[in-house]
């Protein structure tokens, strides 16, 4: 739980300067995917902040979710549920509305579900992830399994002056990277704080941190309700930009794909699951380009991943740089 | 006195694992339990550190009433303990454990923003430790990757760490070699100079060299208790623990 190595903070520096360079160079090096591009690379960031946000509590605390896009999805539907039907929200009121309420409904299930560990904490986060799945599926509240439509995007404004036009598709992909790289410092403070060292320990050996005389449910309610109120931001931004939101945004399955993304990419190191989402999306749309069947090279693409990097894409760019030194 | 314990009793299911216990332990007097495996010693520390609920009986800490209380709150109140299986954060450095020890006496931790690295306090408190065991020059290792005997120096700098005014410390010498053993116990005879200890050993060497007062377990009851020479006399003792009388004791 260090800081990143030179080699680590020189490729995400790159990433990032790649990633904001795209849309200026993006149309003249892929004249007619450009577009599709665009809007593919503003997912890919979007689902980057939710892994990140995951692994603040499987890699960093231990507490495996398989609830977690359920915060995502609530993210979502309140966009959806509070912008007035036919003008754009005011940014500033329905975001922090949205935030307040998926931290109020994390910190409630968290509050139960960090009573048990392991299997049993599995099995009830996926458990509270379906209840939530449900509830947007079967009751009336926006559209039941149908989903809503997000007909206005909101507007950032600031004194009658719009600072960010959210319609832009340009726009939106720099938003996103904003909040990508927000977040990643969020996070990385939080980890280098007493808190965040109290609950690394905790992913380590919770019941040594009792003993030294933390009360190690008040860190773990605290980490439970910060990420699922970041994996309600991501959902926030995923509802934003494309317009519609549905139950499936909460299902097990997303929970599920996020978690890969954070094993893949490297537990607890916060930016391995960052690069663990682009990994897999990015495996993902090559070969969906060239097969219908995108699904089994895809397997075997994970498989490969699991055996040449164990620790995940941090734990491979680790032992480069320890390779480097010798 | 500083720690008291009445009639501390702890049934799992049919099997009464410390059995009506009774002890007094006395400001920076060095206090040991010894008796043969299954005896509940490490049962009795369970329960005095809020590891383990008691059946009965009650356990008082400086006069304060503190049976039944969670572990963490237990170790707030000064009462620092170590364990008999090492027990740390193995992939985090020496110093990242002593740390996080010094850590735990902030009145809380909830802080998010400033870095944890800047509490020069806390630091300080680490190296202080680390030193007094003797493991500064090996702070920068991952705890998990020093020696079975180093490990357990550093289990102890956690307790000191922590600021106790009590230690309760479980058989620190379990697993040692003889020169591990004997470097373990000249720490501990400096630090039963500024602290109160109670020492659940095996060890009979080591407890006799270190401690004024014993209390021998039996089957989770108390067999004998008082200053070393007597219970070194004791007739019971000898049958019962340290043999019948033909070897050195």
């Amino acid at each position: 739980m260090t800081r990143p190595s030179r080699i680590v903070s020189i490729v995400l520096l790159v990433a990032v300067a790649l990633l904001a360079a795209y849309p200026l160079a993006g149309g003249w090096l892929f004249p007619v995917k450009h577009a599709f591009l665009l809007q593919k690379l503003t997912g890919i960031m979007i689902l980057a902040v939710m892994a990140m946000s995951l692994d603040l509590l499987v890699g960093v605390a231990g507490m495996v979710s398989l609830g977690h896009a359920a915060f995502f999805g609530l993210g979502g539907y309140m966009l959806a549920i509070l912008s007035p039907q036919y003008e754009a929200a005011d940014l500033w009121l329905v975001l922090p509305g949205a935030l307040a309420t998926v931290a109020a409904v994390s910190a409630a299930v968290g509050a139960l579900a960090i009573r048990t560990s392991g299997i049993s904490f599995i099995m009830i986060t996926l458990a509270f992830g379906q209840m939530g799945f449900y509830f947007f599926n079967d009751s009336k509240v926006a559209g039941g399994s149908d989903g809503a439509y997000v007909y206005v995007r909101p507007a950032v404004e600031a004194f009658g002056v719009t600072l960010v036009d959210l319609d832009s598709k340009v726009a939106f992909y720099y938003v996103a990277l904003g909040v990508l790289v927000a977040v990643y410092l969020l996070l990385r403070t939080l980890l280098a704080s007493p808190f965040g060292r109290v609950l690394a320990a905790i992913g380590v050996n919770e019941q040594r941190v009792r003993g030294l005389g933390f009360d190690a449910t008040w860190y773990k309610l605290a980490a439970f309700t910060i990420g699922g109120t970041l994996a309600g931001l991501a959902g926030f931004l995923a509802a934003a930009q494309y317009g519609f939101v549905n139950p499936a945004m909460l299902s097990w399955h997303y929970s599920g794909q996020a978690l890969v993304m954070v094993i893949l990419g490297g537990m607890g190191t916060v930016f391995g699951p960052a690069l663990g989402a682009f990994a897999l999306e990015l495996a993902r749309m090559g070969f969906e380009s060239v097969t219908e069947h995108a699904l089994l090279p895809m397997g075997l693409f994970v498989i490969a991943l699991v055996l040449v990097a164990p620790r995940g894409l941090a734990g491979l760019l680790e032992r480069l740089e320890r390779g480097r030194r010798r | 006195m500083i720690l008291e314990t009445r009639g501390l009793t702890k049934a799992f299911g049919g099997l009464v694992a410390v059995d009506a216990v009774s002890l007094v332990v006395r400001e920076r007097q060095a206090h040991a339990v010894i008796g043969p495996n299954g005896a509940g010693k490490s049962t009795l520390v369970n329960l005095i550190t809020g590891h383990l609920p008691p059946s009965d009986g009650t356990v008082l800490f400086k006069g304060r009433d503190v049976t039944g209380l969670p572990a963490h709150k237990v170790a707030r109140l000064g009462i620092g303990r170590s364990y008999q299986k090492t027990n740390l954060f193995p992939p985090l450095s020496v110093f990242e454990n002593a740390r996080l020890a010094a850590q735990s006496r902030l009145t809380h931790s909830f802080r998010f923003l400033r870095p944890a690295a800047a509490l020069a306090t806390v630091n300080a408190e680490a190296v202080r430790a680390l030193e007094l065991c003797g493991l500064a020059d090996k702070r920068h290792r991952p705890a998990g990757e020093m020696s079975h005997g180093e490990q357990r120096q550093l289990e102890l700098a956690m307790v000191l760490a922590t600021g106790p005014e009590l230690l309760v410390l479980d058989e620190p010498l379990a697993g040692m070699g003889r020169e591990e053993s004997e470097r373990m116990v000249a720490l501990l005879k400096g630090l039963a100079r500024d602290y109160t200890l109670v020492l659940v050993e095996h060890d009979m060497d080591a407890v006799f060299s270190v401690a004024e007062v014993v209390t021998v377990m039996v089957n989770g009851a108390v067999l004998e208790s008082g200053p070393v020479d007597a219970v070194r006399a004791s007739r019971a003792v000898q049958d019962a623990y340290l043999g019948d009388g033909s070897e050195a004791y």
